[in-house]
C-alpha cells in the first residue's frame, strides 16, 4: 500500500511534465501578444517592442520554456505579467476560495445525489424514482448561467433569504488567515460571520452541485439496481434483515466503487471548471483567475494555474484509488 | 411486504425530518438577516459605507503603472494630482497646486502648492515630493509607467517635452519644457499622475503597487484580489468636512445582471456598467436610480485604407452614406447616444459643429460605388468586437444591422469575431477590412482623439484603419505646440474637415455610459474620463 502510494506519487512527475509541455505549446501557438494586451489600446509600437523584450517574449519559445521549467523546479511559479505579483503568493486566496466552494458543493452533491440514487433504486419504478431521475436529467442539462441568475432572483431578490454574490458581507469583512473563510471565522470565534459565510455559500454551491449531483444520482441508482438483484441481497432479505440495513449497509458497500470514481472525477472537474459559477456569483476563485489570465495572455499565470489544477486532479484520483481499499478490502495494491 | 411498508414509513418520516430541518434553516437565516438589519439601522442614524460594484478588479494601486480604467476608479480616491478636472468636465482646476503661472513662450510653468497637506503616512506633501514623483516617472519606461508617454516619452527620448522639474522653495515647483505642449495642464490632471508619498515609494519599491500612499480623501486599507478593495476616510484630509463617507469598498462582480441583482438586494450601493437594456428595470424599482456619465467617447467602424476596396475614398464615403446611425442608437443604446459626425465628441473644445454628417442615403451610396467602379458591389469581412464597451455595448447585433444595410447597396459583409486580445492584435496589424472599435478620451483634449487615432504616426498602435494623410499630419503636429487656444481650435477644425472628406471611419456614436445606484446615494457625480473621487458622495 505504502509503496503503491509512493509509486503513484512518482508517476505524477511525468504527467505534470507533460502538462507543462502541452499548456506551454498551446498558449504560445494562439495569436495575441501579451505586451499588446498589457499596454492596452493605448500602446505604441515602440512600447510593445520594449515590453516584449523585457518580458523575454522576444526569445525563442524553447528558451522561454527551459527558463520556465528551471524556475518551476526551484519552486517558483513565476510572476504574473499583469499584476507583477509573484504567483506563489497570489494564487492561494483564489485556490482557497475555489476549494471551499467545491468541497461544499461536493458534500451537497454526494449527500443528495447518493441518497436520491439509493432511494430510486430501492423503490425503482415508483413515482420517487421517476421524479428523481427526471430531475437528474434536468440537473445535467440546465445551463448554470441561467440557473444561477434565477436562483439569485428567487432566493435573494424575491424572498430575501440569501445574498446574491460574493463570499462574505463586505461591510463586515472576514480577516483572512487560511483564506478558507469557514475555518477562519471559526478560529476567530466569529460565529456570526460563520453564519454569513454559509449563507453566501448556499446559492453558488447548489448551482455548482447540480451537475455532479445528477450524475452521482444516476450512477448510484444504476449500480445499486445491479447489486440489489444479486444473490446475497436476496439471502439477506430472506434472513429477515430490515430492508434499510440491506440497502444502506450491505448493498451500498458493494455499489460504492463506481460512485466513488465518479465523485473523484467530478471533484477534479469542479476545481478547474467552476468559471461560470464563479463569474455569476462574483466568487474570487481560481477559475476566474485563470480566465482573466487567458484574456490578458498572462502566460505564467495560465501555465502555473493549469499545472496546479492538474496536480490536484491527479491527487484526488490517487486518493480515490486509495479509498477503494478502505471500502472494499478485497482490493489490494501490492508492490 | 410488511417489511417494505415499514421501511417506506421510515423513509417518509426521514423525508419529513429533512424538510423540517430545511425549513428550520431557512427561517433561521431569515431571522438572522432581518435581525441583523435592524440594529445596523438602529445603531447609526446614517449609512456611511459605500459599496461600489464593478465588472473587473484593479491591476495596480499605483496609478502610473497601469493604463486600465478600473485601476483609476480606485486610485482617484487615494491620490491627488497637481491640477484637477472640473467635477463633470475636463476643464483644469486647482488641485494640489493652488495656483500657477505660465511664461508667455509657453515653456515655463510655475506651480504654487497647497500648504499643510500631508500624505496618509504622515509625511509632508511639498515641492520635493512633486520633483521626486516626476523624476521617478521620467526615468522609467513604457513598461513601468506607460501613461507617462503623454509627455512625449521618457528622459532619454527625443520627444520628451519636460526639460526639468525643480523645487524653487518648499511650496513652489517649476517645470521647464523643451517646447510648448498645448495639453500640458490637462495632462497633469490625469489620474495616472497622482502624487505618491516618496517615503512610501522608497519603502515598498516594486510592491508600492499594492501599498498605495497618497494625499487623497481616502486611505487604503485592504485588497482582496478579484474581490474587494477597501478604503477608509482620511481624517486629516485638507478639505475640511470631507469626505462624507467613512468607508468605500470596491467590489468585483463580473456579470452585469448579477451585479444588478446585488444592487437590488442592497449588497452594493452603486453599480458601474449598467446595460442600456436594463435601464427600464432600474427605473421601475423605486429603491434605485439611474445615473448618467457624461459622454467622452466614440464608437466607430474603421475602414482599413490600405486594403481593397477601401483604398478608394469614394467607396469609404459610400459606406458612410449606407449606415443608419439613428436606427442603431434607438435599438441598442436605448436612445442614449449621439450619432457621431466627427472622430471626437462635441463636448471637446475644438469640435467642428459646421461639418454636415453624411446622411443615410442608399441612392447616393450606390451612385458613389458606381463611380468608383464597384457597381456590382463586393464582398468583405466585417469584424465585430467580442467584448462590451460603453461605446459599443452590443457589437454583434450592431454588426448585423450594418450587414443588412450594406447588403442593400450590394456589399456582402461576412461578420467575423475573435477573442479580444487577438482582435486588438489583428487590428493593430491592419488585417481587418472593416471593423468596429472605439475610444474613451484620457484628458479631454482633441489631440488625444485626432492624433492618437488617425495620425500616420499612430499606425501600428491606435490608427487601426492605417489612414495616412500628410496634410493632416502637418496640421496635427502644429496644433500640438500651438498655445493660442483660438488658433489651435482652427487647426483642429481643419483637421476634422480633412478627415470627414477622406472618411477613413464611419463615426458611429458618442454613447452615454450608465450607472445605477440605490436611491439614498446622493452627490454622485460621474466624470467623463470614467473615474471620479467619491469625496462628496453621501447617503440621504
Amino acid at each position: 500500500m505504502f509503496t503503491y502510494t509512493v509509486r503513484r506519487l512518482f508517476s505524477l512527475i511525468p504527467v505534470l511534465f507533460g502538462m507543462t509541455l502541452v499548456v506551454f505549446g498551446i498558449i504560445h501557438a494562439i495569436p495575441g501578444n501579451p505586451a499588446q494586451v498589457i499596454l492596452g489600446q493605448r500602446a505604441t509600437k515602440e512600447a510593445i517592442a520594449v515590453l516584449s523584450k523585457q518580458l523575454g517574449l522576444d526569445r525563442p519559445w524553447y528558451i522561454q520554456y527551459v527558463d520556465y521549467l528551471n524556475k518551476l523546479l526551484h519552486g517558483d511559479l513565476g510572476t504574473s505579467l499583469r499584476t507583477r505579483g509573484p504567483i506563489n503568493h497570489e494564487v492561494w486566496p483564489f485556490l482557497a476560495a475555489t476549494i471551499e466552494l467545491t468541497v461544499v458543493a461536493m458534500v451537497i452533491a454526494i449527500i443528495i445525489g447518493v441518497n436520491a440514487g439509493i432511494i430510486s433504486a430501492w423503490f425503482s419504478k415508483s413515482w420517487f424514482d421517476y421524479v428523481a431521475m427526471v430531475l437528474a436529467l434536468i440537473g445535467v442539462s440546465l445551463p448554470i448561467f441561467w440557473l444561477g441568475l434565477m436562483m439569485q432572483w428567487g432566493f435573494a431578490n424575491e424572498l430575501g433569504w440569501l445574498p446574491t454574490t460574493g463570499r462574505e458581507n463586505v461591510r463586515d469583512p472576514v480577516s483572512a488567515i487560511t483564506n478558507l473563510y469557514l475555518i477562519d471565522t471559526l478560529i476567530q470565534g466569529r460565529f456570526d460571520q460563520f453564519g454569513t459565510v454559509i449563507k453566501h455559500l448556499i446559492l453558488p454551491s447548489f448551482a455548482l452541485a447540480t451537475i455532479p449531483m445528477a450524475i452521482i444520482a444516476r450512477m448510484t441508482r444504476a449500480t445499486m439496481l445491479e447489486v440489489m438483484r444479486s444473490d446475497y441481497v436476496r439471502t439477506a432479505r430472506a434472513k429477515g434483515l430490515r430492508m434499510f440495513w440491506v440497502v444502506y449497509k450491505h448493498s451500498l458497500k458493494n455499489a460504492v466503487i463506481p460512485v466513488l470514481t465518479v465523485i473523484g472525477l467530478q471533484t477534479g472537474l469542479l476545481l478547474g471548471g467552476a468559471i461560470l459559477t464563479e463569474t455569476i456569483f462574483g466568487w474570487p476563485g481560481i477559475g476566474r483567475y485563470l480566465y482573466d489570465a487567458i484574456g490578458y495572455r498572462d502566460y505564467p499565470v495560465i501555465q502555473s494555474g493549469i499545472l496546479i489544477i492538474a496536480a490536484i486532479f491527479v491527487l484526488i484520483n490517487l486518493i480515490v484509488d486509495l479509498l477503494y481499499v478502505v471500502v472494499d478490502p478485497r482490493i489490494k495494491y501490492t508492490k | 411486504m410488511l417489511m417494505k411498508k415499514k421501511s417506506f414509513k421510515l423513509l417518509l418520516i426521514s423525508l419529513l425530518a429533512i424538510s423540517m430541518f430545511l425549513v428550520g434553516c431557512s427561517s433561521k437565516t431569515n431571522n438572522e438577516s432581518s435581525g441583523k438589519k435592524e440594529p445596523a439601522s438602529g445603531n447609526s442614524s446614517k449609512k456611511d459605507t459605500l459599496v461600489y460594484g464593478r465588472g473587473g478588479d484593479s491591476t495596480s494601486l499605483d496609478p502610473i503603472t497601469t493604463t486600465e480604467g478600473e485601476a483609476f476608479k480606485v486610485t482617484e480616491n487615494i491620490y491627488e494630482t497637481l491640477l484637477q478636472y472640473g467635477e463633470q468636465d475636463t476643464t483644469v482646476n486647482p488641485g494640489l497646486a493652488e495656483k500657477w503661472e505660465v511664461s508667455p513662450d509657453g515653456l515655463t510653468y510655475t506651480f504654487h502648492l497647497r500648504q499643510g497637506v500631508k500624505f496618509h503616512d504622515g509625511t509632508d506633501f511639498n515641492a520635493d515630493a512633486v520633483v521626486f514623483n516626476f523624476d521617478r516617472w521620467m526615468n522609467g519606461d513604457s513598461d513601468k509607467f506607460p501613461y507617462y508617454t503623454m509627455f512625449g516619452g521618457y528622459k532619454k527620448d527625443e520627444g520628451h517635452v519636460i526639460k526639468e522639474v525643480k523645487a524653487l522653495d518648499a511650496n513652489t515647483v517649476q517645470f521647464v519644457l523643451k517646447r510648448p505642449q498645448a495639453p500640458f495642464l490637462k495632462n497633469l490632471a490625469m489620474s495616472p499622475f497622482g502624487i505618491a508619498s516618496p517615503t512610501a515609494v522608497k519603502k515598498w519599491g516594486d510592491d508600492f503597487r499594492s501599498h498605495p500612499v497618497g494625499t487623497g480623501p481616502f486611505k487604503f486599507v485592504e485588497w482582496k484580489q478579484n474581490d474587494t478593495i477597501t478604503l477608509e476616510k482620511n481624517p486629516d484630509y485638507w478639505q475640511k468636512g470631507l469626505p462624507k463617507l467613512n468607508k468605500v469598498i470596491f467590489r468585483v462582480i463580473p456579470e452585469n445582471t448579477a451585479r444588478l441583482n446585488a444592487l437590488a438586494n442592497g449588497e452594493i450601493d452603486v453599480m458601474d456598467g449598467l446595460n442600456n437594456s436594463d435601464e427600464a428595470t432600474v427605473k421601475s424599482n423605486n429603491k434605485l436610480q439611474v445615473i448618467e456619465r457624461p459622454s467622452m467617447n466614440v464608437g466607430y467602424i474603421g475602414l482599413t485604407t490600405t486594403r481593397k476596396p477601401f483604398d478608394n475614398k469614394l467607396v469609404r464615403q459610400a459606406i458612410n452614406y449606407a449606415i443608419d446611425k439613428k436606427a442603431i442608437i434607438d435599438a441598442f443604446y436605448g436612445g442614449k447616444a449621439l450619432p457621431a459626425v466627427n472622430p471626437m465628441p462635441p463636448s471637446i473644445e475644438g469640435y467642428d459643429k459646421d461639418i454636415q454628417p453624411y446622411p443615410y442615403d442608399l441612392e447616393k451610396a450606390k451612385a458613389l460605388l458606381k463611380e468608383a467602379g464597384y457597381e456590382k458591389g463586393f464582398s468583405i469581412d466585417l469584424w465585430a468586437m467580442p467584448v462590451a464597451r460603453p461605446y459599443m455595448p452590443e457589437a454583434q447585433k450592431v454588426a448585423e444591422v450594418i450587414q443588412e444595410s450594406l447588403s442593400k447597396i450590394g456589399v456582402k459583409a461576412k461578420i467575423q469575431s475573435v477573442e479580444w486580445a487577438t482582435y486588438l492584435d489583428k487590428a493593430a496589424k491592419g488585417e481587418f477590412d472593416m471593423f468596429m472599435l472605439g475610444w474613451t478620451g484620457d484628458n479631454g483634449d482633441p489631440d488625444n482623439f485626432l492624433y492618437t487615432l488617425l495620425d500616420k504616426d499612430s499606425i501600428g498602435s491606435n490608427n487601426y484603419s492605417y489612414y495616412s494623410n500628410d496634410a493632416l499630419h502637418d496640421v496635427l503636429i502644429k496644433a500640438q505646440t500651438e498655445t493660442d487656444q483660438a488658433k489651435r481650435n482652427d487647426l483642429y477644425k481643419k483637421a476634422q474637415e480633412i478627415i470627414h472628406d477622406d472618411a477613413p471611419w464611419v463615426p458611429l456614436v458618442h454613447s452615454t455610459p450608465l450607472l445605477a445606484a440605490s436611491k439614498d446615494v446622493v452627490n454622485y457625480l460621474p466624470h467623463p474620463t470614467g473615474s471620479e473621487a467619491l469625496t462628496k458622495v453621501d447617503f440621504k
